[in-house]
């Protein structure tokens, strides 16, 4: 019993990846135990430790936790970093939730068939670019701070990081408009306990490629 | 200026449904502007007052509110109905986001081609009647009580109830083998 936060999931990104992210950037090491078979699926599944039969689950602090947005919001709140009231709390959450619907049209990508591929990647660099980037841009443009929200480091600054970086790997000159969003990607990618996570050998995962993209389908018959 | 929460959005459930579910639960009034055509949307646009130009957005306590989540979280934690501390925080949100999913399975029903509804329908069947709906009746058959966490009131009740009475109305009968959430639906209508 280590005591340090357990991640069960596939040895990819998907929906842990934001998890690993936000642990990662709050300092809290933590183990991993990947699925790699439909076999490991089901026993995780039959051993009752999966509430609604999902993953991602990350035992911590006596719980397994399931659903995404459940463990980001009590890994956030536990360390520090969902602002200090509510109000700033609501700002964190409206932000968050926008780059997770990006993360979310860039995590499907490589599931699409081929055919639509070439559109929905369109799609996604037509809503960072006019939808969300202006957005994260703008805030930091207006009160002139360092991080988005209570000039203090939080949650949606992480968020923002990976949607940047995760951004800049469908197409690499995607902040050519954000002057503002650079920097900060400088900045944020700089602060130590971040910076570890984007060396290699580090628990951060590679953009997903064709052969994971077989295993999930495989595990979870999709 | 009224000083009640003001939503926007179509005339009907949505994403908006649920807030409007936790809002009436916490007692509070609000006000309602529809958008009816293409055109009263393009205008909330092009005015800046939806961040990411999408609705639901709310407007409440000098913000301009979206992201149903945002909103939902909001509201719940303004008006005591996010449990006590942080891990009473987690288990509801755990059992809402659960929700959010069945709910968004019902919610996409009515949109689903003809060719496609039946498959959908014994999908959301089995989803909520072995997925679902048995982790809710364990939870309160296990500790006994009225409400889902910590003896109280709180948006994973009005949440799950919400969600309890679209199942039904897809399925009549849909809560036959789960007596314990017949009660908390007969529970919480008492509210």
């Amino acid at each position: 019993m280590s005591g340090k936060p357990k991640l069960h999931y596939t040895n990819g990104r998907g929906k842990m990846e934001s998890i690993r992210w936000l642990l990662a950037a709050a300092g809290v090491e933590f183990e991993e135990e990947f699925i790699e078979t439909k076999e490991d699926l089901e026993k995780l599944r039959n051993d009752g430790v999966l509430m609604f039969q999902q993953v991602p689950m990350v035992e911590i602090d006596g719980m397994k936790m399931v659903q995404t947005r459940a463990i980001l919001s009590y890994i956030a709140a536990k360390y520090n970093l969902y602002g200090k009231d509510l109000k700033e709390r609501a700002w964190i959450d409206m932000y968050v939730e926008g780059t997770t619907d990006l993360m979310g049209m860039m995590m499907y990508l490589p599931f699409q068939p081929a055919d639509t591929k070439e559109k929905n990647l369109a799609l996604i660099i037509e809503r960072a670019t006019t939808r969300y980037f202006p957005v994260y841009e703008k805030a930091l443009k207006d009160h002139g701070h360092d991080y988005l929200v209570g000039n203090k480091l939080s949650w949606a600054d992480i968020h923002l990081l990976e949607a940047i970086l995760m951004a800049e790997e469908c197409k690499p000159d995607i902040l050519s408009a954000f002057p503002l969003l650079q920097a900060f990607k400088g900045r944020t990618s700089n602060i130590p306990t971040i910076k570890k996570f984007l060396q290699p050998g580090s628990q951060r995962k590679p953009p997903t490629d064709e052969k994971f993209v077989a295993i999930v389908r495989k595990i979870f018959n999709i | 200026m009224s000083g009640k929460p003001k939503l926007h959005y179509f005339n009907g459930r949505g994403r908006m449904e649920s807030i409007r579910w936790l809002l009436a639960a916490a007692g509070v009034e609000f006000e309602e502007c529809f958008l009816e055509t293409k055109d009263d949307l393009t205008k909330l646009q092009k005015d800046g007052s939806l961040l990411f130009q999408q609705v639901p957005m709310v407007e409440m306590d000098g913000m301009k509110m979206v992201q149903t989540r945002a909103i939902l979280s909001y509201i719940a934690a303004k008006y005591n109905l996010y449990g006590k501390d942080l891990k009473e925080r987690a288990l509801i949100d755990m059992y809402v986001e659960a929700v959010i999913d069945l709910n968004e399975l019902l919610m996409t029903h009515t949109f689903q081609p003809a060719d496609k509804k039946e498959q959908h329908f014994a999908t959301i069947v089995d989803k909520a009647t072995n997925r679902y709906f048995p982790v809710y009746e364990k939870v309160l058959k296990d500790h006994g009580q009225d409400f889902l966490v910590g003896n109280r009131l709180s948006r994973a009740d009005v949440q799950l109830l919400e969600t309890l009475l679209m199942a039904e109305e897809c399925k009549p009968d849909i809560l036959v083998k789960f007596p314990l959430l017949q009660v908390i639906e007969w529970t919480l209508n008492g509210q």
